[in-house]
């Protein structure tokens, strides 16, 4: 049945989904909208409201698992401390105190400059990473050269690599030269970390980009480092502004190692709210807990809704693509 | 980094696919380009970037000196901060912890221990011969950490998968709002993992929605299987609906007219579901499987913060169970445990490649050339 149809099906499908101009512009074209074409088969022979029915079920059901416990944390977080524990689902006894005992340092926590950090960690990761994440990227997508397989496999294996492997040793090499406290002891795991993923969507989206221009700029005496630099880099902005988001959440969401190798000046949000405490032992402040909570979420909470479709695409870029 | 891992495995995810496509070509390449090849971009030698490319400028003729500016840095970096570590810790799990010496009674520096720390571990070996930790000594835990590390792999996973399908699914219709509900799955993902953890500890306690949902006071952060529970429900929820995403991506490579060829012919719902969905998503399935999988071994701030990070907690993980004693100062143990979770998590990781990956790469190649339909 199938081999009547193969080839320009597959084709069709693929030009659909990741070829063409949005390509270029690192946009959502991979998980791009697919409008879906009526069908074949007469409205007759089908049930016509169960389908619809059992989508919009779907949809509702997805809705609320994604939704209802970040809207619990959010709707606890703005409800005045003695009503923590209330189960009603909607808004009630609205405050902002929460919040400013989030802030509060008088109880040890000092969150706003955990804040700072996470910023200061977070925003320098993405920036090195980035730089030299779309150097190897280019490499891999434009030059070829031997060993590139077996580097591929080595980002790959970094990658995957368990962080707890480093702990240890990080730990004692950073207490000796005295990184302990610092923010480098943070930032260069951390780019580490984040610089595979950074390879593999610059790779994926430079792979995309079209050879063309650049061979043109070349033709036109321009060198290499020049194409890249007038050429490419300008085309693959879109991608670069993509996967410095994809960083920096990355980097902002990171604690295992921060919770080893921060102290108090250079804990990251994710360890401070671990550490969270009240002013006694015996009760956690889940109020001011899920303030703070709400505080860290909502910019990539922003984020991600606004750059919705960007982060869809970088994040499956490549994946499954054939 | 465990939080932050999601995304690697679609960045991975992408090289497996990518490597396997490329590999043909590029083996020939590693094959020609012999030794030096392998010595220099292995990594974890530790040495300056340049001496490495140096000797690798003098074997291959007619080199690409750009190529130093363009991978070096990473080269360097990978080798730094992951190859560097992976060594020192190698040599500092033959070394002895320092403390005191049982015979004597007095504090030792430590010294070359041989396989003591490993035999600590392995055969809960802690100075009397095997199993002979007690329970409260770290030794005593190391096999129920593997094995809960293992079962929250295996239950998150298949939950994971099966659940992110049907996701991808209902997500793969055409409906209204359907980038709008794109953007809802992504909260949970983009919610860091230590929010996540304090958001469901909350909903978890004792007098927290949980309960007064089911109606029951089930104590979630004590109660041995309620707490791995509660870490799964946890991490289910975070996760599935990114897998949901991997998977709705491979979906939307299958061409529509296959099904309303089904359709015509006859096919049922679930006929298109097993006939075509399936084996068409199988790859992209695949990958994710393999690298949700990688995820979860590793996995660290979910049961850490939720459930506690002590070694004797019943949620207790490969990775928590690291720091457990470098808290107690036994940092060379440490590296032993450290060095043993990063030789599992190797074997699993070549054992699914094998299986998984590699599969994944030939049915995608095969799908290309049109030979899987």
């Amino acid at each position: 049945m199938a081999g009547r149809h193969r080839a320009p099906d597959e084709d069709a499908g693929m030009d659909a989904e990741s070829q063409g101009p949005g390509g270029a512009s690192g946009g959502g074209v991979r998980v791009a909208e697919r409008p879906q074409e009526p069908s074949p088969v007469p409205a007759t022979h089908r049930r016509p409201w169960w389908p619809a029915v059992r989508t919009y079920l779907g949809v509702a059901v997805i809705l609320v698992w994604g939704l209802a416990p970040f809207y619990w944390m959010v709707i606890v977080a703005f409800r005045e401390r003695s009503h923590t524990y209330d189960t009603t689902p909607w808004p009630t006894n609205l405050t902002l105190q929460n919040f400013s005992d989030a802030l509060d340092t008088s109880s040890g926590n000092n969150f706003l400059s955990a804040i700072v950090n996470s910023l200061i960690i977070g925003g320098v990761t993405t920036v090195i990473a980035l730089l030299i994440g779309i150097f190897t990227a280019y490499a891999l997508a434009r030059m070829e050269f031997r060993g590139k397989f077996l580097l591929t496999g080595v980002i790959l294996g970094a990658a995957m690599f368990p962080p707890v492997a480093l702990v240890t040793p990080l730990f004692q090499l950073f207490g000796d030269i005295g990184w302990i406290g610092q923010y480098q002891a943070l930032i260069i795991p951390n780019i580490s970390f984040v610089l595979p993923l950074t390879i593999y969507t610059l790779t994926s989206f430079l792979s995309d980009l079209p050879w063309e221009l650049e061979e043109a700029a070349r033709v036109d005496g321009a060198t290499r480092l020049q194409a890249f630099r007038m050429v490419l880099l300008p085309l693959a902005a879109p991608a670069l502004f993509t996967t410095a988001i994809l960083a920096f959440i990355f980097t902002w969401n990171e604690y295992m190692l921060a919770s080893q190798l921060s102290n108090e000046s250079t804990r990251p949000v994710t360890v401070a709210i671990a550490l969270f405490h009240g002013p006694n032992s015996f009760t956690i402040p889940y109020a001011a807990i899920m303030a703070a909570g709400t505080l860290v979420t909502i910019p990539l909470v922003i984020m991600v809704l606004i750059f919705q479709r960007r982060i869809v695409s970088g994040l499956t870029a490549g994946g499954v693509k054939s | 980094m465990a939080g932050s891992a999601e995304a690697d495995d679609a960045r991975a995810a992408a090289g497996v696919i990518d490597s396997g496509r490329g590999a043909r070509a590029d083996v020939e390449h590693a094959h020609r380009g012999g030794g030096a090849d392998r010595k220099s971009d292995g990594g974890g030698q530790g040495g300056p970037g340049g001496g490495v490319f140096d000797r690798l400028r003098s074997r291959v003729a007619g080199f690409d000196k750009r190529l130093i500016w363009f991978v070096g840095p990473t080269v360097v970096v990978l080798a730094a901060v992951i190859g560097y570590p992976v060594v020192r810790a190698a040599y500092m799990s033959f070394q002895q912890d320092k403390g005191l010496d049982p015979d004597t009674g007095m504090f030792v520096q430590g010294g070359f221990a041989g396989l003591s720390n490993y035999k600590t571990w392995l055969l809960g070996d802690c100075g009397g011969g095997a199993w002979s930790c007690v329970p409260g000594t770290l030794g005593h835990d190391f096999w129920p950490a593997v094995g809960i590390t293992f079962f929250f792999a295996v239950i998150t996973v298949s939950v994971e998968t099966v659940l992110g399908i049907w996701m991808a699914t209902v997500m793969g219709r055409s409906f209204l709002g359907r980038s709008l509900l794109r953007a809802a799955v992504l909260i949970p993902w983009a919610i860091p993992t230590a929010v996540t953890a304090k958001l469901w500890a909350f909903i978890f306690a004792p007098d927290g929605i949980a309960n007064k949902i089911i109606g029951q006071p089930i104590a979630w952060t004590t109660d041995p299987w309620a707490s791995r529970f509660a870490v799964i429900i946890a991490d289910v929820w975070k996760t599935t609906p990114f897998m949901a995403l991997l998977i709705l991506a491979g979906l939307q490579m299958i061409p529509n007219e296959l099904y309303e060829a089904a359709r015509v012919d006859g096919a049922t719902a679930w006929q298109r579901f097993t006939r075509i969905t399936l084996p068409l998503v199988k790859p992209a399935l695949m990958v994710a499987v393999l690298f949700r999988t990688m995820d979860a071994l590793r996995m660290y701030d979910l049961p850490a913060i939720l459930t506690g990070d002590s070694g004797a907690s019943p949620t207790t993980t490969m990775s928590i169970l690291v720091t457990a004693d470098m808290r107690q100062g036994n940092f060379n143990s440490a590296s032993a445990l450290s060095t043993l979770v990063f030789i599992i998590i190797f074997i699993v990781a070549f054992i699914l490649v094998k299986f998984l990956g590699a599969n994944a790469v030939r049915t995608q190649d095969e799908q290309r050339k049109g030979g899987a339909l």
